[in-house]
């Protein structure tokens, strides 16, 4: 039957990899690399894990691989406990990073392994068959050293794929090659996922990748997950302050919630009061970040031109930078913090020259609330100064 | 420029004069003393009468201690390869912070010279020492039985004696492992006995090679452990020629046996290469 349907996934009735991952931890010494993490990897999705070096992303992988031993907590695939299971009775393979192939055999014997140690019938014609859908016919007898980046990724993923793995980990597989080939490869992958199906786990420190190729990305950081969800529910609607700056851009204001307007909740920073509707919030009172992304700032020349319902802050034009697609201002305002704002390089509005006074606005729609405090201060560099909003308003919001 | 090309051949100079010298001329001697009459001797000087004949005689009257020799090589080779590669892989692998101390360990008994060490075998062997008493009190040897005197204690320490050159480049060749391609074998439904084969020790080729050689080389032409171990029954080849030139003086049938093991070392070297050397090597 292998034979027949070679490269499907799971077949129907048969569980599809759903995993499950609770209370999970991983410690080396007293590092801990993956702090109690709680995840749901639904069946047959294409699951992105993303965060920045040394978050822990690998060690999770290790651990769902059978590779590494947890400190603590649960692996489940498809409701079955596997966190002892030895990692060659995992129905899980990966694809490692800088991909581990085996010099010693040739491209063929590589993607056979897996086939091999398992007795599988009819490795030649499921290897063949695996090799020609990741585009390497013809390459059999070559050793790994023989071929290039792109190539040696290939027979990784082949290698993997060839077993039908019920979960496909892949531990920043793309890492290791230059910016066109790896966009390239993104492709790629996608096309793979759509003709094998199966559950993809991969693993990046590229917001970008992990946003084109997932339906669903988690934010990992200092080894707990920040949030989960579609690329754009995480972009629209960020969670915390190191998700709104890792993922994207974002302005962040520090201030303080003074009241409540119907939907609205109030926000006075930098002496200003603000406003945001209290579903695009994630904290109702106390100390909080008014976020708002670049692109949906919106630069004019004087407060008058500002539409009605929008919020402001005047400024000046610090640096400006061209982006090719955008043009990035850094606009110093009066309340004393830096905005960052991106107007698309559509050819209508000329380009603002260094010094010139401006009035930044956004409508509130676009702009998010978050918990302050804490979380603001693991934002890292991306965040504004911590500046106290002044006691007493000064001058009052555009409303 | 002349001067920069020349300098790579000026570099080898030394080394071509050395090897000239001390290998090429002594090798050319005794391949020449091999054929001298065997009817000379020191006293009357020997006579060059290409007598192709003293290969036959020596091999007639010293067969037994030539094959003896590659047997017992052959035997302290592999048991020193069964002992070396364990530790070489746990030294390599498992040991982390000790990895230092116990490859100093291994190379610790070098310090002190070889003719003492095998003395020191002689009295741990010896009959009325611990191990023959332990053995013959599990009755693993008969009550008579010994140990020294044996080709068990010939054996023995030639795979003592050259451990150490078996461990080394085994170590060397476990160290450059990558351990993701062991993660990536067991990733890919290889029990660890399969890792082991299909992974670890094709990759350790080099090393295996390499340890072989360097041991069962100088086991072949060892005579220290036949003589101080063994009686006359367990005689190597080495011992052979030991006494051909310096008890009977007989410089023909010792440089005779001296070039047969050479050429028989060559033999076996190379076909050992070409079974397993270059696939793994190249
Ligand atoms: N074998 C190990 N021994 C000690 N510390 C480790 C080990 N592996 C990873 N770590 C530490 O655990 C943390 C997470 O590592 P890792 O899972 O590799 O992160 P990522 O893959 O996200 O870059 C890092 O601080 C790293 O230094
Ligand atoms: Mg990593």
């Amino acid at each position: 039957m292998a034979t027949e349907e070679p490269f499907h996934g799971p077949g129907p009735g048969e569980p599809a990899g759903a995993l499950r991952l609770v209370d999970l931890t991983m410690r080396y010494g007293d590092v801990t690399a993956v702090d109690r993490l709680d995840l749901t990897v639904p069946a047959g999705s294409f699951f992105a894990l993303l965060g920045p070096s040394g978050c822990g992303k690998t060690s999770t992988l290790r651990m769902v691989a059978g590779l590494a031993e947890p400190t603590g907590g649960r692996i489940l695939l498809d409701d079955e406990d596997i966190t002892r299971l030895r990692p060659y009775r995992r129905p899980v393979n990966t694809v490692f990073q800088n991909y581990a192939l085996f010099p010693h055999l040739d491209v063929f014997e590589n993607v056979a392994f897996g086939l091999r140690r398992r007795r599988q019938p009819d490795v030649a014609g499921q290897v063949r068959r695996m090799l020609s859908l990741v585009a390497l016919d013809g390459y059999e007898r070559q050793r790994p050293s023989q071929l290039s980046g792109g190539q040696q990724q290939r027979v990784a993923l082949a290698r993997a794929l060839v077993n039908r793995p019920r979960v496909l980990l892949l531990d920043e597989p793309l890492g290791a090659l230059d910016l066109a080939l790896r966009r390239r490869m993104q492709l790629e992958l996608k096309r793979l996922r759509a003709e094998v199906g199966g559950t993809f786990v991969h693993v990046t420190h590229d917001q970008e990748e992990a946003m084109t190729l997932a339906d669903t990305v988690a934010v990992m950081n200092a080894g707990r997950i920040e949030q989960l969800g579609t690329p754009a529910e995480l972009y629209e609607f960020p969670a915390t302050a190191f998700v709104a700056t890792f993922l994207g851009r974002s302005n962040l204001l520090a201030g303080r919630v003074y009241g409540r307007d119907g939907d609205d909740l109030l926000v006075q920073a930098y002496g200003r009061r603000f406003s945001v509707p209290s579903a695009r919030a994630r904290a109702d009172s106390g100390e909080v970040l008014l976020g708002v992304r670049p692109e949906k700032v919106r630069l004019v020349d004087t407060p008058e031109q500002v539409p009605a319902g929008h919020q402001w802050l005047d400024g000046t034009v610090g640096e400006v930078g061209y982006l090719g697609v955008s043009t990035e201002y850094s606009v110093r305002t009066g309340a004393g913090v830096e905005l960052s704002v991106f107007a698309a390089a559509d050819g209508e509005a000329p380009r603002i020259p260094p010094g010139t006074p401006v009035v930044a606005h956004w409508h509130p729609r676009h702009a998010f609330l978050l918990h302050g405090g804490s979380t603001f201060r693991d934002a890292g560099t991306a965040a504004p100064p911590p500046v106290p909003p002044p006691p007493v308003p000064l001058s009052a919001g555009p409303e | 420029m002349r001067r920069g090309r020349a300098l790579p051949y000026l570099l080898l100079l030394p080394g071509l004069l050395w090897l000239v010298l001390f290998f090429l001329a002594p090798a050319v001697q005794l391949a020449a003393t091999s054929l001298y009459d065997p009817a000379g001797s020191l006293t009357t000087g020997y006579a060059m009468t290409w007598s192709f004949g003293n290969y036959p005689d020596a091999v007639a009257a010293y067969g037994a201690q030539l094959g003896r020799s590659f047997g017992y090589a052959g035997l302290a080779t592999l048991a020193a390869l069964l002992l070396g590669y364990p530790l070489a892989y746990v030294i390599a692998l498992r040991a982390g912070r000790w990895q230092n101390l116990l490859l100093v360990c291994v190379v610790a008994p070098m310090f002190t010279s070889f003719l003492v060490r095998t003395l020191a075998w002689k009295t741990v062997l010896s009959d009325s020492g611990a191990v023959v008493g332990l053995l013959r009190d599990l009755h693993l040897l008969a009550p008579d039985g010994r140990l020294l005197a044996t080709p068990v204690a010939v054996v023995t320490s030639l795979t003592y004696c050259y451990l150490p050159f078996m461990v080394l480049p085994l170590y060397a060749s476990l160290q450059r492992l990558d351990p993701r391609l062991l993660d990536a074998a067991g990733d890919l439904f290889a029990r660890p006995g399969q890792v082991f084969r299909r992974v670890t020790l094709p990759l350790s080729m080099p090393g295996v090679v390499a340890g072989t050689l360097l041991t069962f080389i100088p086991a072949t032409g060892d005579y220290v452990s036949a003589e101080l171990l063994g009686t006359p029954n367990e005689y190597m080849v080495g011992n052979v020629i030991d006494a051909a030139f310096l008890v009977r003086l007989d410089y023909p049938q010792g440089a005779a046996l001296s070039v047969l093991l050479m050429a028989a070392i060559l033999v076996l070297v190379v076909g050992w290469l070409r079974r397993s050397g270059p696939t793994e090597l190249g």
